[in-house]
């Protein structure tokens, strides 16, 4: 018994190194070792922001109060998404030279591209904090309600690049039609529409999308001025756990057959 | 007792029409009713015994299924059908140059090879400087990787490799690394390893290699396998087949 929990110890210690290996490799590899790199990963979002802020204010004529914010906090959100479960969608194929010849737990490229997502998500929120200050939104205890959203969004994240990268294997077509799905569900998920005009029944049929949920979430907290529901939730953690659920699945049964399409 | 006992182990892999096209001609070829799935058999029903402190040579010409047979041995695939037992911790050192990244420097690619091989970070830096020193190239551990030549990417390679303490070796075209004097400096290496009580595959195309180095020896065939047992023997009869093809 003693043996068994020291072995499990032995074994937690040397997957760590080979973690924080990893996530040095591609933390190197996203930035290319320079200031610029780190900058402009928070520049691109930033100027996305930017365009689609001036576009519909000015050409759509939407003045609503703190309209850049509403923006920032979908678009946020939205990118930190898609980063990650593009990330993910690739972790296996882009070692598959190291995976068919060393035995090693999968997974783990899969974390650590996510962390130089989180990353670069967390530089984001800050800039958002920010932006919300300027913007005569005072940061509130209130907002430490965020971390609830936002660890569903990384559990989320991860199981969907579970998935993603084991359909990847399989399917070499999968990232462009997963690129047409993203930005459909960028339309869907009401980053710069308000989602009021519509009836109640429409309303609901939007909950249907996670990314909304969580979205909303954090608009609830900064904009609006309360605390979500518990049925909300719930609903943030049932996505998340779902999609880990069947990610795990996906990759505890399917392991050693990934190996015969690599 | 038997350190390694395969027992009509087979391997199929997955080719053509599923490995290039996507989801997409895959949903058309179901509706069509025209979907095929067709499987390679890169071993077919292996079967061997190897005690502890053995070395099997495995021999065979390209494609014969030697570097699948020794994944499935490391663990890294599973066999499709048949059972094995591998009794003991493995260390499987298989085409060692791939596998690193272009982009980073000597250095950090040494780190996470070894974190990828199960080292633990105080032993990789104590080590580190041997490693670098056994691969002579000290010279170019902070310059990126993909400016070495190759030969100096498999000596890199194979002195990570080579500090490995297992039960059970798994070599795979390894003993051929560099240039003269490497050479030497490799095989002498693992020779220490081997003469160290570890059970060892041995996978090679020198049959000089094999005929000095195994007890025993495994002929594998188009997947197929030929011939197990006694060195001398095996090691005749491949020669003989190869001269027959010339």
């Amino acid at each position: 018994m003693v043996e068994a929990i020291k072995e499990q110890i032995v074994n937690l210690k040397r997957h760590q190194f080979l973690f924080e290996e990893l996530v040095k490799r591609d933390f190197k590899k996203k930035y290319k070792r320079t200031i610029l790199g780190m900058l402009w990963s928070l520049i691109s979002p930033l100027m996305q922001l930017l365009v689609m802020s001036i576009v519909f204010t000015h050409f759509f004529g939407n003045h609503k109060p703190h309209y850049t914010i509403y923006l920032f906090a979908g678009n946020l959100t939205y990118s930190f998404f898609k980063d990650s479960t593009n990330g993910g969608m690739n972790s296996l194929m882009q070692n598959a030279n190291i995976i068919t010849k060393i035995n090693l737990p999968k997974y783990m490229f899969l974390l650590s591209k996510n962390v130089a997502s989180l990353i670069n998500f967390g530089l984001t929120l800050i800039i958002f904090f920010v932006f919300a200050a300027c913007d005569h939104i005072p940061f509130h205890p209130r907002f430490f309600m965020l971390i609830y959203p936002v660890l569903c969004l990384i559990v989320f994240n991860i199981g969907c690049g579970f998935i993603l990268s084991a359909l990847f294997v399989i399917f070499k077509d999968i990232q462009y039609l997963y690129d047409i799905f993203t930005l459909m569900l960028m339309y869907l998920s009401a980053i710069f529409y308000y989602t009021d005009s519509y009836s109640e029944r429409v309303q609901q049929i939007f909950y249907a999308n996670p990314l909304y949920v969580y979205i909303s979430y954090i608009r609830h907290i900064v904009l609006d001025g309360y605390i979500p529901g518990v049925l909300t939730h719930i609903l943030c953690l049932v996505y998340a756990v779902g999609a880990l659920a069947i990610g795990a699945l996906i990759y505890k049964r399917y392991n050693y057959k990934f190996m015969y399409y690599m | 007792m038997k350190k390694i006992e395969l027992n009509d182990v087979s391997v199929s892999y997955i080719v053509g029409d599923f490995s290039n096209v996507g989801l997409k001609d895959v949903i058309i070829q179901k509706i069509k009713g025209t979907y095929t799935q067709k499987e390679f058999l890169a071993v077919d029903r292996v079967n061997f015994a190897i005690e502890e402190g053995e070395l099997l040579g495995i021999v065979g010409t390209n494609g014969a299924g030697k570097s699948t047979l020794c994944k499935v041995i490391s663990g890294i695939m599973r066999p499709t059908s048949g059972t094995m037992a591998v009794r003991g911790n493995i260390a499987s050192l298989l085409e060692l140059g791939t596998g690193f990244d272009g982009d980073l420097t000597v250095k950090e690619n040494t780190f996470l090879r070894g974190a990828m091989l199960g080292y633990t970070r105080e032993f990789m830096n104590d080590t580190y400087k041997s490693i670098i020193e056994f691969a002579e190239l000290e010279e170019f551990q902070d310059r990126k990787f993909s400016h070495l030549s190759s030969g100096m990417k498999s000596r890199l390679a194979f002195s990570i490799a080579c500090l490995v303490k297992p039960e059970i070796l798994i070599l795979d075209e390894v003993l051929s690394v560099g240039d003269g004097g490497f050479r030497k400096k490799s095989e002498e290496k693992m020779l220490e390893i081997i003469k160290g009580g570890a059970t060892t595959i041995l996978v090679s195309h020198s049959l000089a290699q094999i005929r000095r180095m195994a007890t025993k020896v495994l002929w594998l065939d188009k997947g197929k396998q030929m011939a197990f047992g006694e060195t001398e023997e095996i090691c005749d009869k491949y020669e003989e087949f190869l001269n027959k093809k010339k």
